[in-house]
């Protein structure tokens, strides 16, 4: 044989090369790819950078597990599409860091939970879910009602996610303090939120604080908004 | 041959990995059967937050796999290699000492930061960016001292036990950083963010994920029983030839499986493609190892009969056979469409963890605790006898309870009515599994009172003088030397 095996056994350093060698070429076959073909991320309108009060909520459902429970990835099958709507796209998270498709449905898929529901609901629903759904498994999420959110490293979480490729702009980054605030108060003006973040949800708030439950909800409430697949077409979604 | 010379072996860290196995392993099953039992009774969760599912979910498997099954692992490989080497461990007590320490202290880490609301939100990755930084440390140290010991060697060959151990950590270091690569928010908080995102994030995260269970739970695991099988059913591997092939194709071919998780995503179909194709594939090296282990029993399946570790260990195997048969056909994409998202996968998960893992492991460590200690034999085989005929009980409970919930689950959720409606709301499913969510409880509860008796067991065995050596001599002084070589 070309190859003896003998060296790998009587030479722990060929062994440790050949073993590293082998289990490296099946990554890089797969993954490499991912980032230099160009239609692995569709090109679709619409998508942008989360609003820095949804950026804290998604912090929060990361931060609670909520993917060991939900997905948010609907797949491309008829029931999934009629249960959920429209199958989930790449590009629909190219700003999720980390994304949050999930690998259980204990509960239901949420990426397109997005003005599914009012926020009051939400609201409802977190704070003890059996009383909305009373077949419900979920944990109670009343205490995210009496945490407030640390607005103190906002900008320090902007700028890392602009590290890594989210594109925030200095404007925007400047002005996150204010957006977050102006998301949670019906009352405030928020017509540069809404030019800065097209279709965010205003979300009720209590008036003096923001909570870790306003922000929860309001990224429930993007969840699988942004793209308007009426403007786009089958061709178009072609990976 | 000349008399070679008494080599001391360092088991004083392997006893410690023993006991922090089964310390482990306690806590692993008793926190899952706390999360089953939340999620047949809801109210379980108190409202309180580090106590919720989302929260002790990541506990539970961290706990399973990196704490009770990691220090199996590291134990396991320490006194394997230095045996099968004829050599002690390289890098002195001190080193050695720092791995099991070092260790413990990442799995304290994790597991208080996921319920005091630290997470990267990653599937078996959970550890913010210092516990991960923390754990590369550790880690690296246990590859030196591993290749360390196997490079000062006195055997010529490198025996195969070995070869999947090395795989399993060269492969896992390879695995961490690379999934891990994230940026802290600050050097003072731990939150960061990944440095992939969405679809390249889903393949990377499950590039990793599948192969925590390929080379964590499966290579590794496959090195404990090169070793422990053949030790203790006193007869030689059936076939050198089929470790060699099966080794190089495992490892060649598990790596590419990872999409299998990501089917009908938004992931391109040539990945998934690719990733359904190579788990088909690995059915057959993955059954190269069962057949490995089981044959080697050829000529001592007596043994079954009156060494209760043994047993433990042949049924892994068969367990092992029966997953990894499972996990190509659910790797279908027409099956997956079933079977993903469903209970089926969290019941062919435990075949694994529990037939597999935790059975292999509980062999090894009725065959260890009776050599590191000097004891003639284990204290009791009856009650050796009633924790495998209890957990057996727990798994089939578990894996069966599953399949019904799993597949009635996807079945529900693709029905439709006679005018074309879908027929089940999601909740509805929620309801239909409810006793399904007990039966699997019970299971847990099966499996968690089998190792409370082995914890018995195996503490009775150190202390109790029925099982003290007969004889004061040489074996007493190093009880190693009756046990070295391969």
């Amino acid at each position: 044989m070309f190859i003896r095996h003998e060296w790998f056994e009587k030479n722990a350093i060929f062994l440790l090369a050949g073993t590293l060698v082998t289990v490296a070429v099946g990554g890089i076959v797969e993954i490499v790819p991912l980032f230099t073909i160009e239609t692995t991320v569709e090109h679709v309108e619409g998508m942008r950078p989360y609003s820095p009060l949804e950026l804290r909520g998604r912090d929060i459902y990361v931060r609670e597990g909520c993917y060991v429970c939900h997905s948010q990835q609907i797949r491309t099958l008829r029931d999934e599409v009629e249960r959920y709507g429209h199958y989930s796209i790449a590009a629909e998270s190219m700003y999720d860091h980390p994304f949050q498709w999930g690998s259980k449905r204990i509960g239901p898929d949420l990426a397109r939970v997005g003005g599914k529901y009012s926020s009051d609901w939400h609201y409802a629903h977190l704070k003890n879910a059996q009383e909305v759904v009373p077949e419900s498994l979920m944990p109670h999420y009343a205490f995210l009602e009496e945490t407030a959110i640390d607005p103190t490293d906002l900008q320090q979480r902007m700028r890392t996610l602009r590290i890594v490729g989210v594109p925030y702009t200095d404007e925007e980054i400047t002005n996150a303090r204010v957006d977050m605030a102006a998301q949670a108060n019906p009352d405030a003006d928020s017509a540069k939120l809404m030019a800065r973040y097209p279709k965010a949800n205003i979300v009720p708030g209590n008036g003096h604080q923001v909570t870790e439950m306003d922000a929860l909800v309001a990224y429930l409430q993007v969840l699988g908004t942004l793209v308007n697949f009426a403007d786009t077409s089958t061709e178009r979604l072609q990976q | 041959m000349a008399a070679r010379p008494v080599i001391i072996y360092n088991d004083a860290v392997v006893k410690k990995f023993v006991i922090a196995t089964m310390f482990w392993g306690v806590v692993a099953f008793l926190v899952g059967v706390y999360i089953a039992s939340e999620l047949a009774w809801p109210s379980l969760n108190l409202g309180l937050s580090f106590i919720n599912f989302g929260r002790l979910r990541p506990v539970h498997t961290s706990a399973a796999i990196f704490a009770f099954g990691g220090s199996a692992l590291l134990g396991t490989s320490f006194y394997v290699v230095q045996r099968t080497c004829r050599a002690r461990l390289w890098g002195g007590e001190a080193l050695a000492d720092f791995v099991f320490w070092g260790y413990q202290f990442f799995i304290v880490m994790a597991a208080l930061s996921y319920v005091m609301g630290f997470s990267q939100g990653q599937e078996y990755a959970e550890p913010e960016w210092h516990i991960d930084l923390w754990l590369t440390i550790v880690w690296v140290c246990y590859l030196l001292i591993f290749l360390g010991t196997i490079l000062k060697r006195e055997e010529p060959h490198i025996y195969v036990a070995n070869w999947f151990y090395l795989a399993f950590i060269v492969t896992i270091a390879m695995l961490h950083i690379v999934n891990n690569a994230a940026v802290p928010i600050s050097m003072y908080s731990a939150k960061s963010y990944t440095v992939y995102s969405g679809v390249q994030n889903a393949l990377v995260q499950w590039w990793y994920g599948h192969n925590a269970v390929g080379f964590f739970l499966t290579a590794g695991f496959l090195g404990m029983m090169y070793y422990f099988i053949p030790k203790a059913a006193g007869r030689p591997i059936y076939s050198y030839r089929l470790s060699i092939v099966h080794f190089w194709a495992i490892i060649f071919l598990y790596i590419w499986a990872g999409p299998h998780h990501l089917l009908w995503t938004a992931l391109p179909d040539w990945t998934q493609t690719l990733g359904m194709a190579f788990s088909i594939m690995l059915w057959m090296p993955s059954w190269g190892g069962m057949i490995n282990g089981l044959m080697t029993l050829s000529g001592a399946w007596d043994k079954l009969r009156t060494d209760p570790g043994l047993r433990f260990s042949v049924t892994a195997v068969g367990f092992y056979g029966m997953s990894t048969f499972e996990g190509p056909v659910m790797s279908l994409r027409e099956v997956n469409a079933l079977s993903h998202y469903t209970d089926w996968g969290i019941g062919h998960v435990h075949s694994g963890a529990l037939g597999w893992v935790a059975f292999i492991t509980f062999g090894a460590m009725y065959y260890l605790v009776p050599a590191l200690w000097g004891r003639k034999a284990l204290y009791s085989t009856r009650l050796a006898s009633w924790h495998y005929w209890i957990a057996t009980m727990g798994i089939v409970l578990y894996i069966v309870s599953m399949w019904v919930a799993g597949i009635m689950e996807g079945l529900m959720w693709r029905a439709y009515d006679k005018f074309g409606f879908l027929q089940y709301s999601f909740v509805e499913s929620v309801v239909a599994i409810h006793p399904f969510m007990i039966v699997r409880m019970l299971g847990g509860v099966c499996f968690l009172l089998g190792i409370l008796i082995m914890v018995y067991n195996l503490i009775r065995t150190v202390t109790s003088p029925t099982t003290e050596q007969p004889r004061q001599g040489l074996a007493a002084v190093a009880p190693h030397l009756g046990l070295a070589g391969a």
